[in-house]
């Protein structure tokens, strides 16, 4: 316990963990930036959903012996096109995602069960497995996380529209269902990338808490996006450094870290509500 | 122009027209809402529709925006999506929602534009404070929209709706839950974006009394029947008789209508309906 904040050790250790905090700061940034979309979207549900998906198909790779993070991969971009396609209406959605997800899940038990490799694996797919970002996980997190923000670029205004105001979007020719489509891949490869570093069960953490945060202090949408970005790098690369020292999982402090500002925001924005 | 519907004739009068149904029907499975309506809507004009709950008026407005196919006959609507403006018909807003009046007006502007829109932004919005101002809307345009009240949502719809120049304007119930003063507001504006741009207006309302002045003519949905002329050929007690099928009397007070009817008319239509008996 006396090096649980060894800042000498941390320091040292900082040189080993450099591609991680590279990966946690562009995952921060990703999941930043979709976040606000997310939670607009209530689609938080969707995200534990399709993370756990995730965690399936890295089981499956991890049984086939291909690569865990091409896995998650797959398994959440088909989890997210199922659930796109499957719950057309908002009112069945969180039955069609209980019913995914639960299947899923099972598999994914199943999966483990019948592998027999090292049991660290097993636990790194559910609770993250951040000392094993190594140089071809870091190049294809850096590809899909590029790939991930260029079509958001593109999409961004009709999404953002269609997320508030489906009414009227859709009588002014936006395509609503096509980018809800497309959106539910977004998250959907942004998850598996999340997986790798928190995660399966910790992923909302970084997708859905600084979001949420940053919508109880302001009403504006790009300041949202920027304050949810600000959130979660500072959730990222603060939980990244509080948790070399004490040699701990990085996801308890990632989700400590992004919790703590959930509060503040919460009692500021209480405040602010009572003063109006 | 955009065309919808099976058989899509343009004639020289539909392509003047602003909205053009030819021998339109609309039928969900056995139910019909309404056959063979011919309507043009000349730009610039004014068209109320009016009719009960369920008599069909948001399916027709529907329709015109291409969300709902024609069982039968023909439908052109000038201009295209781009060029429509629509007043949806009020629902609640999320009141935890990340949104301001002046983002929900934006996208009226440019919100089907591809991109993230950092271009342009200063004459956007430029734009956008001339719409809010133009409802009255300055003083909130920076609050939470779920916490404002329904008729100050309604104004940021209008400005919404106004802000994309747009050639037809589709309305749907946008008096309701207005004070009397907005509701001459709201109207006024949309009287104003006709006569100065020659924007063609189809306005569903309950109650016709605020918009009496400013319609060319009514189109008068009940039950699968209905009737289109002046306000002053529809809104007759034989007209509304034949329509309703049962005794209806429509009374001039002033400059008001007065529709007078049984207990069916009444629940129907709160606003403008007083029970005889
Ligand atoms: N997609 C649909 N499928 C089946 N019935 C519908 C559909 N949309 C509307 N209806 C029915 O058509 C009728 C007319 O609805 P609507 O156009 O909303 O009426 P209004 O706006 O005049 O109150 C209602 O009885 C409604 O239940
Ligand atoms: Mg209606």
């Amino acid at each position: 316990m006396e090096n649980f904040f060894d800042f000498q050790l941390t320091v040292e250790l900082l040189g080993y963990v450099q591609p991680m905090l590279i990966a946690g700061a562009v995952l921060g940034l990703v999941a930043g930036l979709l976040g606000p979309l997310v939670v607009t979207r209530k689609m938080a549900f969707a995200v534990h959903g399709t993370s756990e998906l995730a965690f399936t198909g890295g089981a499956a790779a991890l049984l086939i012996g291909i690569g865990v993070g091409y896995g998650a991969l797959a398994g959440s971009v088909i989890a997210a096109l199922l659930l796109g396609l499957l719950s057309r209406r908002d009112s069945d959605r969180d039955s069609v995602i209980g019913a995914i997800l639960a299947f899923g899940l099972g598999l994914g038990v199943l999966f483990l069960a019948l592998y027999k490799g090292r049991a660290a694996n097993k636990f790194g797919l559910l609770t993250g497995q951040v000392v094993s970002v190594g140089s071809t996980d870091l190049w294809l997190l850096i590809g899909s996380s590029v790939a991930v923000l260029a079509v958001l670029a593109v999409i961004y205004r009709p999404l953002h529209f269609a997320s508030v105001d489906a009414a009227v979007a859709v009588a002014r020719g936006v395509p609503v269902r096509t980018l809800s489509v497309v959106f539910a891949v977004l998250v959907g490869v942004a998850t598996a990338l999340s997986v790798q570093l928190v995660g399966a069960l910790l992923v909302l953490s970084l997708m859905i808490t600084p979001a949420a945060a940053a919508s109880r202090v302001t009403a504006s949408p790009l300041r949202a996006t920027l304050l949810a970005v600000v959130f979660a790098e500072v959730s990222v690369l603060g939980g990244m450094l509080l948790s070399l020292a004490p040699g701990m999982p990085v996801s308890a402090f990632v989700t400590a870290v992004s919790f703590f500002i959930y509060l503040v925001c919460r009692l500021m924005s209480g405040k602010r509500e009572r003063v109006q | 122009m955009t065309v919808w519907g099976k058989t899509a004739q343009v004639t020289d009068r539909s392509t003047r027209a602003a909205v053009a149904l030819r021998g339109a029907r609309l039928s969900y499975g056995d139910r019909v809402l309404w056959d063979g309506l011919d309507l043009d809507v000349a730009p610039g004009e004014f068209v109320a529709v009016l009719g009960p709950n369920g008599s069909g008026k948001t399916s027709l407005i529907r329709v015109l925006l291409g969300l709902q196919p024609l069982s039968a006959g023909t439908v052109h609507v000038a201009g295209g999506n781009r060029r429509i403006g629509y007043i949806p018909q009020q629902r609640a807003i999320d009141v935890s929602l990340t949104l301001r009046g002046r983002d929900l007006v934006g996208f009226g502007l440019d919100g089907h534009g591809w991109g993230v829109g950092w271009r342009h932004r200063r004459e956007r919005r430029a734009a956008v404070d001339a719409a809010l101002e133009s409802v009255g809307a300055m003083r909130y345009a920076d609050a939470p929209i779920g916490l404002l009240s329904g008729g100050e949502q309604q104004r940021l719809r209008v400005a919404q709706a106004l802000v994309g120049d747009p050639e037809v304007l589709l309305c749907d119930e946008p008096l309701l839950s207005l004070d009397l003063a907005h509701q001459r507001v709201v109207s006024d504006l949309i009287d104003a974006r006709r006569r100065a741009a020659d924007t063609a207006v189809l306005f569903v309302t309950h109650e016709i009394n605020p918009i009496l002045p400013l319609v060319d003519r009514v189109l008068y949905l009940v039950d699968g029947r209905f009737r289109i002329g002046a306000p002053a050929e529809v809104m007759t007690s034989r007209t509304l008789t034949e329509l309703y099928r049962t005794n209806v009397e429509v009374v001039r007070v002033r400059d008001q209508i007065h529709v007078v009817g049984a207990q069916h008319v009444c629940e129907d239509e709160p606003h403008h309906v007083a029970d005889e008996g």
